[in-house]
């Protein structure tokens, strides 16, 4: 029995909800950033099953441009994360509630 | 055969998912960068199902090898062991997964609603036509190249920025780390 289309997506839904859990429930940024991962390859999983299921590689040519993008992203938001923690000297967000009113 | 693989990924891509966002056994943050590790080489295993063979090795490369090794050697940098013993708030928790469980189930019925029905209506109205169904793609490393360096409709000028991107990126990160920004 092949799997459907609906089947990848809902696999692709559910990984971007835990995702979105993760967002919402951790309190350290790593933990956030991976969870942020996650939900990048969601979307991922979506689109090559799309590609799949409609017979074009777009979606594909696609996935590849957004790996790459994220492999830039995740080396810039460490960065960040590390002089964020030189000056602070915390990664739990429950720390940095400067613009919290 | 493929839908017992199928059944096997998806199962080790959201129970690894899962353990990267709520351990029940441990707060450090390692844990969660190796359950990641697990979640990312499952989800490449789905790529190969679906015939993505350069993605999935892709998938693989980058995310397994260059971007794991990142996260870890932050999570070495920073010192985390403070932050590992803070206990994860359990009404948060309940809320956050409630939230997230519920924008889940207005997806999952949308999904039932456009893919549930529809297909025996979609071929019951075109059984003529069931040549007209689009033939499955196999991306490898060949074909995703042509399509993405082909001559009328290619990518070319999206790969040539996503060169600069790097570059840039690769700049703001020494930046960005530098001990003494002027």
């Amino acid at each position: 029995m092949e799997p459907t289309l609906s089947q990848y997506l809902l696999v692709s839904g559910a990984l971007f909800a835990i995702g979105l859990l993760g967002v919402i429930v951790r309190r350290n940024l790593l933990i956030i950033y991976m969870s942020l991962e996650l939900m990048l390859n969601a979307a991922n999983v979506a689109l090559v099953a799309m590609s799949r299921f409609n017979g074009n590689l777009d979606g594909q040519v696609m996935v590849f441009f957004i790996i790459t993008v994220a492999a830039a992203e995740v080396s810039v938001g460490l960065a960040l994360i590390v002089a964020l923690y030189r000056k602070r000297q915390t990664a739990d967000v429950e720390d940095l509630a400067t613009m919290k009113l | 055969m493929e839908g017992t693989l199928f059944n096997i990924f998806a199962g080790l891509t959201l129970l690894s998912a899962f353990m990267v966002v709520a351990n029940p056994f441990s707060r450090n943050p390692v844990t969660s960068a190796m359950f990641l590790v697990t979640a990312m080489i499952s989800i490449s295993g789905l790529f190969v199902l679906l015939g993505a063979y350069f993605l999935a090795a892709v998938q693989i490369l980058v995310y397994a090898g260059a971007v794991m090794v990142l996260f870890l050697f932050v999570i070495m940098l920073l010192d985390l062991r403070e932050a590992a013993r803070r206990k994860l708030n359990l009404i948060s928790l309940a809320m956050g997964i409630m939230a997230v469980g519920a924008l889940f189930s207005v997806y999952k019925s949308s999904l039932e609603s456009t893919y549930g029905e529809a297909p025996q209506q979609h071929e019951a109205a075109n059984t003529g036509q069931a040549e007209a169904k689009p033939a499955k793609v196999v991306g490898s490393t060949r074909a995703l190249g042509q399509a993405l360096f082909s001559k009328d409709n290619g990518f070319i000028l999206p790969f040539e920025i996503v060169s600069i991107l790097l570059l840039v990126a690769m700049v703001g990160v020494i930046l960005l780390s530098r001990k003494e920004p002027r």
